[in-house]
């Protein structure tokens, strides 16, 4: 899936060059679930970055199903986004204008999906997480919980071969922590994803497959309990 | 989706939105009333030249100016002493207005001219009336008082004395050959009928709404001018509630009664393109030595007094004043669209996350902005026809003085229907005509708005880097 080899990303700031990953080489196999995990500031928010074909590396490549995306133009990014990247925000980054569906439906759109076809699989995806109920509210009208339930299927009502998750926990309680992790892991097998999440939850990070702990812009890779989804695709 | 989405936010961001559309609505609608208020003065100058000139002309021929020696400009009355003091007795005087006139020949001569379609000649005559009786005085003998020597006093006369009015009104000779061309095009006939053609040698009049009305005349009442007596056969009322004569005579018998055989006060000229005015004027007056040519153009800058005023400041003060305003409502627009864009980054930056192309995301920037411009459109139309209809409810009346300042064809010049205007102030009342194209510019300033505001927030919508957007909310 994954094969990156000396991925360097250095930003700018005023004089100064924040280093924020430092000639990484990772490999990522289909249906493997990973937890990126490292102290603030170091650097695994920018790898999930690569990772989601959001920003490219200073230097370095990350190819993505044999395919180089650092050297990808930013129209077959973009596609390549809209197809195959599933993303899960720590924020839920949900338009608060849109309703729960209409918000579902935002990832169908540039598929060019037709409405009729894009209202279905919204309301499809919404139900796989329980909130059949619930199309037409706002988030606002929506817990944490619930919200991080719409931005789920808002990242796999396109199935994706990719779901990656930045601090998907992040902003929510113990207890509805651990029921949005234990969806993700339930949607991960049924869907035979490649799962990648970012946490700084050492309880996350203990439990999970494989640990990719990042510290001053490297990686060491750890395989606790290795396995894979069945891939479907 | 574009719709749904563009829905949603305009209501979710109505206050935004409103005051975008309101900034842009107050621009268009100070474009509207201006450019209303500028149609009004046009249409306001255009009537008093026509009540001059009437409809259709696009020039005059009158005597260039020469220096007035003649001594029949004053005007002279005859009365004899009557031993019957009772008897009333009247004199007309009738003289041609400026007493500069040109041969009636000048009239083909200017229609040969290149370019010249029509040309028609009228007279111009001011009628000064005096009615009255005088009353003999009576002689009484003084008998003595203590003065030595007097057997009788000297006889003195007491009493007696005189006891005139003087009425004045202007008569136009009109071509009745020719009536669609000249004066009398700018009034209609409201009662009675209008000259025919074969009337030149007929003693019919026309008399003006206004004047018939002083003096209480109707239809087949009869009128003596200078002791011809004419018919009453039509009330004309000029459209511009200012006439040009207050009688209309045919022009034979205005010849006859000022002693002008063949001859005419102006030419009324009309051009075969109106774009070729000036070309024409130069024509004539290269050819037709001894006159000169007033354009509507030429009189126009004559025109003074509060529409003048008025007018001028419609379009200079109006017409910058609403260049700034919609100028400050389009940066509004342009700053207020960005900054909702700048509030609005994690959400851009999250479509963009999801693979929504930065065409898409600029389409949607400008689709509300664009939708902001067409309700300050509407609302600026809105306000724009309620300023021009408050305008023309209001209808306030504005003064327009004639001539002053022009000399020889000019209306003060050459005896023609101008310089009796210009001895007074027309009044006209205010309209604000909101024409198709003031609306049409509106819509367009509507939808310029919409994208100059939606092409500031769109380039920066188009230029967030997915990464770049989720970054800043970390």
């Amino acid at each position: 899936m994954y094969k990156l080899s000396g991925v360097t990303k250095q930003y700018s700031r005023g004089k100064e060059t924040v280093h924020a990953l430092r000639g990484i080489d990772l490999v990522i196999e289909d249906g493997d679930q990973v937890v990126i995990q490292g102290p603030t500031g170091g650097g695994k928010s920018t790898l999930l970055q690569m990772l989601g074909a959001l920003d490219r590396p200073t230097a370095g490549s990350i190819e993505f199903d044999g395919v180089d995306i650092a050297k990808l133009s930013e129209t077959k990014l973009t596609r390549l986004r809209a197809e195959k990247i599933g993303i899960i925000f720590q924020s839920f980054n949900l338009i608060p204008t849109l309703t729960a569906q209409e918000n579902v439906e935002t990832a169908l759109a540039p598929m060019g999906t037709k409405p009729a076809e894009r209202r279905r699989l919204a309301a499809e995806a919404l139900e796989s997480v329980g909130l059949g109920e619930r199309l037409h509210h706002l988030p606002g009208e929506l817990s944490g919980g619930q919200q991080q339930r719409v931005a789920i299927s808002r990242a796999l009502v396109k199935k994706p071969k990719v779901l990656l998750a930045d601090e998907p926990t992040g902003a929510l309680d113990e207890g509805t922590r651990d029921e949005i992790l234990a969806l993700l892991d339930g949607l991960w097998k049924e869907y035979g994803l490649t799962f990648i999440m970012v946490t700084h939850d050492s309880h996350i990070a203990k439990s999970a497959p494989r640990l990719a702990t990042i510290k001053a812009g490297q990686v060491t890779i750890t395989d606790q309990a290795r396995q894979t989804a069945p891939v479907s695709y | 989706m574009f719709l749904i989405y563009l829905r949603r936010e305009l209501r979710r961001r109505k206050k935004a939105a409103l005051v975008i559309s309101m900034g842009l609505a107050l621009g268009i609608a100070l474009v509207i009333t201006v450019n209303s208020v500028s149609a009004g003065m046009t249409a306001a100058q255009d009537k008093v030249l026509q009540s001059l000139y009437g409809l259709g002309t696009d020039m005059t021929v009158t005597k260039a100016q020469t220096s007035t020696t003649s001594t029949n400009g004053t005007p002279k009355f005859s009365f004899g002493a009557k031993d019957d003091s009772s008897k009333t007795q009247s004199s007309d005087n009738v003289r041609v207005q400026g007493f500069q006139t040109l041969k009636s020949t000048v009239v083909t001569q200017v229609s040969a001219q290149k370019g010249v379609d029509q040309a028609v000649g009228g007279l111009s005559l001011s009628v000064t009336k005096v009615d009255g009786s005088f009353t003999q005085g009576k002689a009484q003998s003084t008998t003595g008082s203590g003065q030595r020597g007097s057997t009788g006093g000297q006889p003195k006369v007491q009493g007696g004395g005189a006891d005139f009015s003087v009425n004045s009104y202007t008569v136009y000779g009109t071509d009745v050959a020719n009536l669609d061309l000249g004066p009398m095009t700018t009034s209609k006939i409201t009662k009675g009928v209008d000259f025919t053609s074969s009337q030149s040698n007929s003693k019919v009049v026309v008399v003006d709404s206004a004047y018939a009305k002083t003096k209480k005349y109707s239809v087949g009442d009869s009128i003596t001018i200078s002791g011809t007596k004419f018919k009453i056969i039509g009330i004309a009322t000029a459209d511009s509630g200012d006439s040009t004569a207050n009688v209309y005579i045919p022009l034979k018998q205005a010849q006859t009664l000022s002693d002008s055989k063949d001859l005419v006060t102006t030419v009324y000229v009309k051009a075969t393109d109106s774009k070729q005015i000036d070309t024409v004027k130069a024509t004539i007056q290269k050819n037709v030595s001894g006159t000169t040519v007033t354009t509507s153009a030429d009189l126009a800058s004559t025109v003074s007094g509060s529409l003048s005023t008025a007018s001028n400041l419609a379009t200079s003060v109006g017409k910058w004043l609403s260049i700034a305003v919609l100028i400050a409502a389009f940066l509004v627009a342009a700053l207020l669209t960005s900054s909702a864009v700048s509030r609005r980054v994690r959400e851009f930056g999250t479509l963009k996350a999801l693979g929504w192309k930065s065409g898409r995301v600029t389409r949607q920037v400008m689709g509300e902005a664009f939708v902001n411009g067409l309700l300050g459109g509407a609302l600026g139309i809105a306000l724009g026809l309620a300023g021009a209809y408050t305008v023309t409810a209001i209808s306030p009346t504005l003064t327009a003085s004639l001539g002053s300042t022009s000399s020889g064809g000019g209306p003060g010049g050459g005896g023609r229907p101008g310089q009796q205007a210009a001895a007074k102030a027309i009044d006209i009342a205010l309209t604000a005509p909101v024409s198709v194209n003031t609306i049409a510019i509106a819509v367009a300033l509507a939808v310029a708005g919409g994208l100059i505001a939606g092409t500031f927030g769109g380039w920066r919508a188009s230029r967030l880097r997915p990464a770049d957007a989720l970054r800043r909310v970390e």
